[in-house]
């Protein structure tokens, strides 16, 4: 295998996997926070948040992530006219597509984060809950400090599932020109065709490098976490 | 213990790549296409308007499958005999190192690195890459006069977007799509003010908005076309040529331009001398 082209300046390729790293955490973040919200919605009393919990996970887990990122930018951002740079910035294109891609991911990731909470909800047993409102305590204090805390902790190891799928799916990103990893794959197969398989390998070895201590570090802590029933 | 695992873990990586760099070099003895084959399957693009395009009802139009045709019909093979392909723009040397088309005539930029796997008969087509702005668009005359703020858009990887970045303006911010038509539709609605690739493409997009969208017309750059076909197969290559020379002989070269891009405004461009 032909490895020349590591060599090239042009080829910033740590570079381009930092921003893969940079969408990762702020997708996670952000699907972390929405996708709880989600879970409490479909497990509420309210049978308005109930519906719109159920009908918000099924329509966006059902749509290709594909199709969302490029309606991000080509429907709300191009045609609806929803920025999120100044639009003078000279690197609005730039910052624009990163922060509509990190939205678009959020949207999509936050789904497999709410049904995952939801399993865990399912794994607190009903006791808990009964006793909890037996004392006095809210819907919302009933879940927030007595529910989730144990739910979360059951939960570890599918959220780490969907975090190294969310790390490979920021790929899909490229799509409407984020300069993530695979972007710059394109460009390296567009100029080194005589070295494609070097170019495959180099990027695939970067994602191993990304998810495999996700996964290792994830399944120690779900190991640590998970309350023993 | 674990050392021998780790160990067995990297043979099995090695032995894992050594098969894939194998399936690259099946098969590289072949039959030459000048040998009268029975069918042919050619790679095109199935995107492109203009140049190769799949129509809903499974035909297929443009100036590179009548380029196919015709020297599929030099080759001795029917028009029923052959296949088409999609061949995208980062799949083409695999599919004629595996054998898995015969030919490619899929706007296939001739380049010396590509030269190092692949053989290029033709060129068939000189195209130059040029701008796509709104037709009330007067700012843009040119390469030269995109400043900064400006907004360009090309599909992600491509050469023409990096040469834009490199000779001309590095302050214009690039836009990149996976297809040119998302770039068409961002043109339209005015969030970037030009898109750039090869002027027969598009001529294609502007042939689709007439009115709405203008070619610039100042091509700065030459991008000679070519039919890649295998690396092994220099009597393929003669004939394909042959066919070319022969296409732009007799009048058919002009007439297919004229049928597929003429439409749009486009100048028919000088016929090209075959070189390869």
């Amino acid at each position: 295998m032909n490895f020349d082209f590591l060599s090239n300046p042009d080829y910033d390729i740590l570079g381009a996997f930092w921003v893969t790293v940079q969408l990762t955490l702020l997708a996670a973040a952000g699907s972390m926070i929405w996708g709880t919200i989600l879970a409490a919605m479909r497990v509420s009393p309210v049978p308005l948040m109930r519906g719109f919990g159920t009908a918000y996970v099924n329509i966006f887990r059902n749509t290709p992530l594909t199709l969302i990122l490029i309606a991000m930018s080509v429907v709300l951002s191009n045609k609806l006219g929803l920025v999120l740079a100044s639009k003078s910035s000279p690197t609005f294109i730039k910052d624009n597509n990163f922060r509509l891609a990190v939205l678009g991911l959020v949207i999509y990731t936050s789904t497999f984060v709410c049904e995952s909470i939801r399993s865990g909800i399912n794994t607190v047993p009903a006791g808990q809950a009964e006793a909890a409102r037996a004392i006095g305590l809210r819907f919302s204090q009933v879940l927030w400090i007595v529910i989730l805390p144990q739910a979360l902790r059951s939960v570890v190891a599918p959220l780490a599932s969907v975090l190294i799928a969310l790390t490979k799916n920021t790929t899909v990103a490229s799509a409407i020109g984020v300069a993530e990893a695979s972007l710059l794959m394109s460009t390296m197969v567009e100029n080194e065709s005589d070295a494609l398989l070097g170019v495959f390998s180099i990027f695939a070895l970067g994602f191993v490098v990304l998810t495999l201590p996700t996964g290792l570090l994830l399944g120690w802590v779900a190991n640590k976490a998970t309350v023993k029933r | 213990m674990k050392l021998r695992k780790s160990a067995i873990a990297l043979l099995s990586v090695v032995l894992l790549a050594q098969t894939l760099s194998a399936c690259g070099k099946k098969d590289s003895k072949g039959n030459s296409l000048a040998d009268k084959p029975n069918k042919l399957t050619v790679g095109i693009k199935f995107d492109q308007p203009g140049l190769g395009l799949k129509a809903p009802d499974g035909t297929f139009k443009g100036f590179d499958v009548d380029v196919a045709k015709y020297i599929a019909k030099e080759l001795g093979v029917k028009e029923g005999d052959i296949t088409f392909k999609e061949s995208k723009s980062a799949e083409r040397e695999n599919l004629i190192e595996k054998g898995e088309v015969d030919y490619i005539v899929a706007t296939y930029s001739i380049t010396d690195v590509r030269k190092e796997k692949v053989a290029f008969a033709g060129p068939y087509f000189v195209a130059h890459q040029d701008l796509l702005v709104k037709s009330s668009n007067t700012k843009i005359t040119g390469p030269e006069s995109l400043t900064g703020n400006m907004k360009l858009c090309s599909v992600k990887g491509s050469t023409p977007a990096q040469k834009i970045k490199d000779k001309y303006s590095k302050a214009v911010q690039l836009q990149e799509y996976g297809t040119y038509s998302d770039c068409v539709d961002a043109l339209l609605s005015g969030a970037v003010d030009a898109v750039t690739t090869d002027d027969v493409i598009l001529a294609g997009y502007a042939a689709q908005h007439p009115g709405d969208l203008k070619v610039i017309g100042k091509g700065f750059s030459d991008e000679h076309y070519g039919v890649g076909l295998k690396k092994t197969d220099t009597k393929g290559k003669t004939a394909i040529n042959a066919a070319i020379t022969k296409m732009i002989g007799d009048g058919s070269w002009e007439a297919a331009l004229q049928k597929n891009v003429g439409p749009s405004g486009y100048k028919i461009p000088a016929k090209p001398a075959v070189t390869e």
